[in-house]
C-alpha cells in the first residue's frame, strides 16, 4: 500500500511538473519567449492548429448535409458537389485542408525532433503531439470511408483484409469493426461516430493539453551545441534567459506565425478553389468489380510497403514492426529525455530522421505509381507498337497478337505502354534463351503465373518466335553458352 | 502521513468503529459497483452485438444452372441475406461461378486471398487476376503467383432442383476462411 502510494506521488509529482510548471521569470512582466526561438523555424505548430481549426468549421458544415446512410452516403456527396450551393467548395476545403494538416503536423514533429525540443522537460508535449498525429491519422483513414465511394470500399476491404490476419481473433475483430459480416450501413455509421464524435473530442481534449503544455512550460530555446538539458537546472536557466532577453509573445513572438498560418490558409483556399473537391468517383457497389483501390495520399507508403514486400512480412510488418516503430516514436523522449539538443551533436537521431525520411518519401513517390500493379486494361487498351511488326513472319506476328490476347501486356510493358509488374519485353531475347523463354512461359516463377495450362504448344511457339525478334538490331539475342557456337540452340 | 497526533480525528464519531458513516461509505460503493455492473453489461452486450455468431452463413441461391455455361466461369451477384434495408447496394455481393460439367461447380468470393482487392477473371489466359498487387489464381482457384499466401476463398455449394445454391454471407478473411 506505502509504494503504490509511493508510486502515485511520483507520478504526480512528474504529471504536474510538466502541466503546471511554468517557464516564465517571476518578475511580474508579459509572457516572453527565447529571442532566437522567434524564428521560421517555429512557425509549423500554430499552422497545425489554424489549419486544425478549418478542418472543425469545414466539417461542422458538411455534416449538416452529409447522409451517413449507406445507400444515400454517395447521393449527398453529389448533391453537395453539384447543388448545394458551395458545397463543392467546402468539400475541397476539407479534403486539402487534411492534407496540408498532415503534412504540417508532419513538418513540425520533424522541427521539434531536429531542434531537440522534446527533451525534459517537454516530454508530455512530445508525446500528445505523437498521440495528436495518429488520431489525425485515424481522422484522414475515416474520413476517406466518408467519401463512401468504389474507392473507399474497397480501401475498407483491404483495411480489414489486413485486421483479418491478426491472429486467434481477427474474424471477431473484423465483424466488431465492420459492425456486421460484411461492409455495409453499419460499417458506415461506425465510421461517421469515430470521425464525427470520438475522435474530434480526442483531438480537441489533446490539442488543450498540448498548448497548455507549450504555454505553460514556454517556448524551447533554439540549441546550441554543447549546452546540455540537466533536469537540475533547465527550468532555472531558462527563465533566466527569459530574463535576460526574452522578447514578449505579444506582439514580437507571433509576428512569423501570423504571416506563415495566413500563408498556410491562403494556400488551402486556392488549391481547393482552383483543384476541387476530390471524388467521389464510382458507387459504393461491390458487384462493380472492374476498379483499381489507392488509398488517399497520407497512406500510399503503407501501400507501397505492402507491395513491395515479401508476402511472408506483410503480416509482420503490419502487426509487429509498425506497432514498435510507432512506440518508439511515443517513447522518444523517455529513452532520451536529457543531454545534447543540438541535431549535430545527435548523429544517431541525425541518421534516423534522414533514413525516415527518404523511406517515406520513396515508398509515397513509389505509391503514386504503384509499378506493382498490373495494368488491368493494357492488353486490349495498349497496341503493340507499330515497329515491332514490321518485317516478321506470321508465326511472329501470331505471336504478338497472343501477347496482347493472353493478357502478358497487363504486366509487361512494350515501347514503354503497360504494366510494369513483370520485365518490359522489349529486349527480351537479350536475356533470355528460347529455351529458358520456353519454360518461363509455362512453368512461370517470379511473380508470373505457370501459363502451360492456358497455351497450346502451337501458341507456346508463336509467342517465343516474337519474343526472339526482342532484341535491338546491332545486338543478338541471347545463345547458350555451354553450346558450341554455330549450333543452334534448340532441344534440351 | 497521518503519524502527528494532532491530525487524528478528535470528533469521535469519526473513528474507524463507528459504524453509520463507515457503512455508508460502503454501501455507497457497493450500491455504486452494483449500478456501475447493471449500466455496463447491456451497453457492452450491445456493443458485441455484431458478434454474437462467429460466422454468418447461409444457403443463398444465385439461380438456376442454366444460367452458367459449361466450362466457364462467370460472375454472379447475389443480395446477402443479412442485410439491412439502408445497407443499399453495398450488400450486393458479387462471387466468381465456374461450372465444370453438369452439377459439378465451383464458386470462388471476388476477395484476393492477399489483401482482399477485386479478382477478374481473363478466360483467354485461363487467370484470375488481382488488380491491386498482381496475385494470380488459376481457373480452380489454385494460386498461381504473387503476393497471396493461398487460393481463392471458395464457398461450399449444392445444386437443388436446378437451382445453384452457394454457402455464404460474410466477408472472407484470413481467419474465418471458411468464407
Amino acid at each position: 500500500m506505502a509504494k503504490l502510494s509511493t508510486w502515485v506521488a511520483t507520478i504526480g509529482d512528474w504529471l504536474s511538473l510538466r502541466l503546471g510548471a511554468s517557464g516564465q521569470p517571476s518578475d511580474g512582466r508579459e509572457y516572453r519567449v527565447p529571442s532566437n526561438a522567434i524564428s521560421w523555424s517555429y512557425v509549423f505548430g500554430s499552422a497545425t492548429a489554424v489549419v486544425l481549426l478549418l478542418e472543425l468549421v469545414t466539417g461542422l458544415c458538411l455534416a449538416l448535409v452529409y447522409a451517413p446512410s449507406a445507400d444515400n452516403a454517395w447521393e449527398s456527396l453529389l448533391y453537395l458537389n453539384y447543388h448545394q450551393p458551395l458545397g463543392w467548395y467546402v468539400r475541397a476545403l476539407h479534403y486539402w485542408g487534411s492534407n496540408f494538416l498532415v503534412a504540417l503536423m508532419i513538418i513540425h514533429l520533424l522541427q521539434v525532433f531536429i531542434l531537440g525540443a522534446y527533451k525534459y522537460p517537454r516530454e508530455l508535449t512530445w508525446i500528445s503531439g505523437v498521440l495528436l498525429l495518429i488520431l489525425t491519422l485515424a481522422m484522414a483513414l475515416t474520413g476517406e470511408v466518408l467519401r463512401f465511394d468504389q474507392e473507399s470500399y474497397w480501401d475498407l476491404a483491404i483495411g480489414f483484409a489486413l485486421v483479418g490476419r491478426t491472429p486467434l481473433i481477427g474474424g471477431f475483430l473484423v465483424h466488431f469493426l465492420m459492425g456486421g459480416p460484411i461492409i455495409a450501413g453499419a460499417t458506415l455509421a461506425r465510421m461517421f461516430t469515430v470521425h464525427v464524435l470520438l475522435l474530434p473530442a480526442a483531438i480537441l481534449a489533446l490539442t488543450g493539453l498540448h498548448l497548455l503544455m507549450a504555454y505553460r512550460l514556454g517556448i524551447s530555446e533554439w540549441p546550441m551545441p554543447g549546452r546540455f538539458v540537466n533536469r537540475d537546472t533547465y527550468l532555472a536557466n531558462y527563465r533566466d534567459q527569459l530574463a535576460r532577453d526574452g522578447e514578449p509573445l505579444i506582439p514580437n513572438g507571433l509576428r512569423n506565425d501570423l504571416f506563415f498560418a495566413a500563408i498556410i490558409i491562403l494556400a488551402v483556399i486556392v488549391t481547393s478553389a482552383i483543384l476541387g473537391p476530390k471524388g467521389p468517383n464510382g458507387a459504393p457497389n461491390p458487384s462493380i468489380i472492374r476498379t483499381r483501390p489507392h488509398p488517399d495520399f497520407y497512406f500510399l507508403w503503407m501501400e507501397a510497403l505492402m507491395g513491395l514486400l515479401p508476402s511472408w512480412l506483410d503480416t509482420p510488418f503490419a502487426f509487429l514492426v509498425l506497432p514498435l516503430l510507432v512506440l518508439g516514436l511515443i517513447a522518444l523522449p523517455l529513452i532520451s529525455p536529457i543531454g545534447e539538443r543540438h541535431i549535430l551533436r545527435r548523429p544517431l537521431s541525425l541518421v534516423i530522421a534522414i533514413v525516415a525520411l527518404t523511406v517515406l518519401a520513396a515508398t509515397t513517390w513509389l505509391g503514386t505509381s504503384d509499378p506493382w500493379s498490373p495494368h488491368m486494361d493494357a492488353w486490349s487498351s495498349t497496341p503493340t507498337p507499330a515497329d515491332y511488326l514490321k518485317g516478321r513472319t506470321p508465326l511472329e506476328i501470331q505471336g504478338a497478337i497472343l501477347i496482347q490476347s493472353k493478357q502478358c501486356r497487363n504486366c509487361h510493358a512494350l515501347g514503354g505502354a503497360g504494366g510494369m509488374r513483370g520485365p518490359a519485353l522489349d529486349n527480351t531475347a537479350t536475356r533470355l534463351t528460347r529455351n529458358e523463354l520456353i519454360r518461363q512461359i509455362l512453368q512461370g516463377g517470379g511473380n508470373m503465373p505457370a501459363y502451360g495450362k492456358a497455351l497450346k504448344p502451337a501458341e507456346v511457339d508463336a509467342i517465343v518466335a516474337f519474343l526472339m525478334t526482342m532484341h535491338p538490331p546491332n545486338e543478338p539475342p541471347a545463345h547458350n553458352s555451354a553450346r558450341p557456337a554455330g549450333l543452334p540452340d534448340t532441344g534440351g | 502521513m497521518s503519524e502527528s497526533p494532532e491530525l487524528a480525528p478528535s470528533d469521535p464519531s469519526l473513528t474507524a468503529d463507528n459504524s453509520r458513516r463507515s457503512f455508508l461509505l460502503r454501501a455507497g460503493l457497493f450500491l455504486n459497483a452494483i449500478a456501475l455492473t447493471v449500466f455496463a453489461v447491456p451497453i457492452v452486450g450491445y456493443l458485441l452485438a455484431p458478434m454474437r455468431r462467429a460466422s454468418f452463413l447461409k444457403w443463398i441461391s444465385l439461380g438456376p444452372v442454366t444460367g452458367f455455361p459449361e466450362n466457364q466461369t462467370r460472375l454472379a451477384v447475389y443480395s446477402n441475406p443479412f442485410r439491412l434495408p439502408w445497407d443499399g447496394s453495398t450488400a450486393d455481393i458479387p462471387c466468381w461461378v465456374r461450372r465444370l460439367t453438369g452439377d459439378s461447380f465451383q464458386v470462388f468470393a471476388t476477395n484476393c486471398s492477399h489483401l482482399g482487392c477485386p479478382v477478374r477473371w481473363f478466360p483467354e489466359s485461363e487467370l484470375f487476376m488481382c488488380p491491386c498487387h498482381g496475385g494470380t489464381f488459376h481457373a480452380d482457384g489454385a494460386r498461381a503467383s504473387g503476393p497471396p499466401p493461398r487460393g481463392l476463398y471458395e464457398y461450399p455449394y449444392k445444386v437443388v432442383n436446378g437451382e445453384l445454391w452457394i454457402k455464404a454471407g460474410q466477408m472472407p478473411v484470413m481467419s474465418l476462411s471458411e468464407a
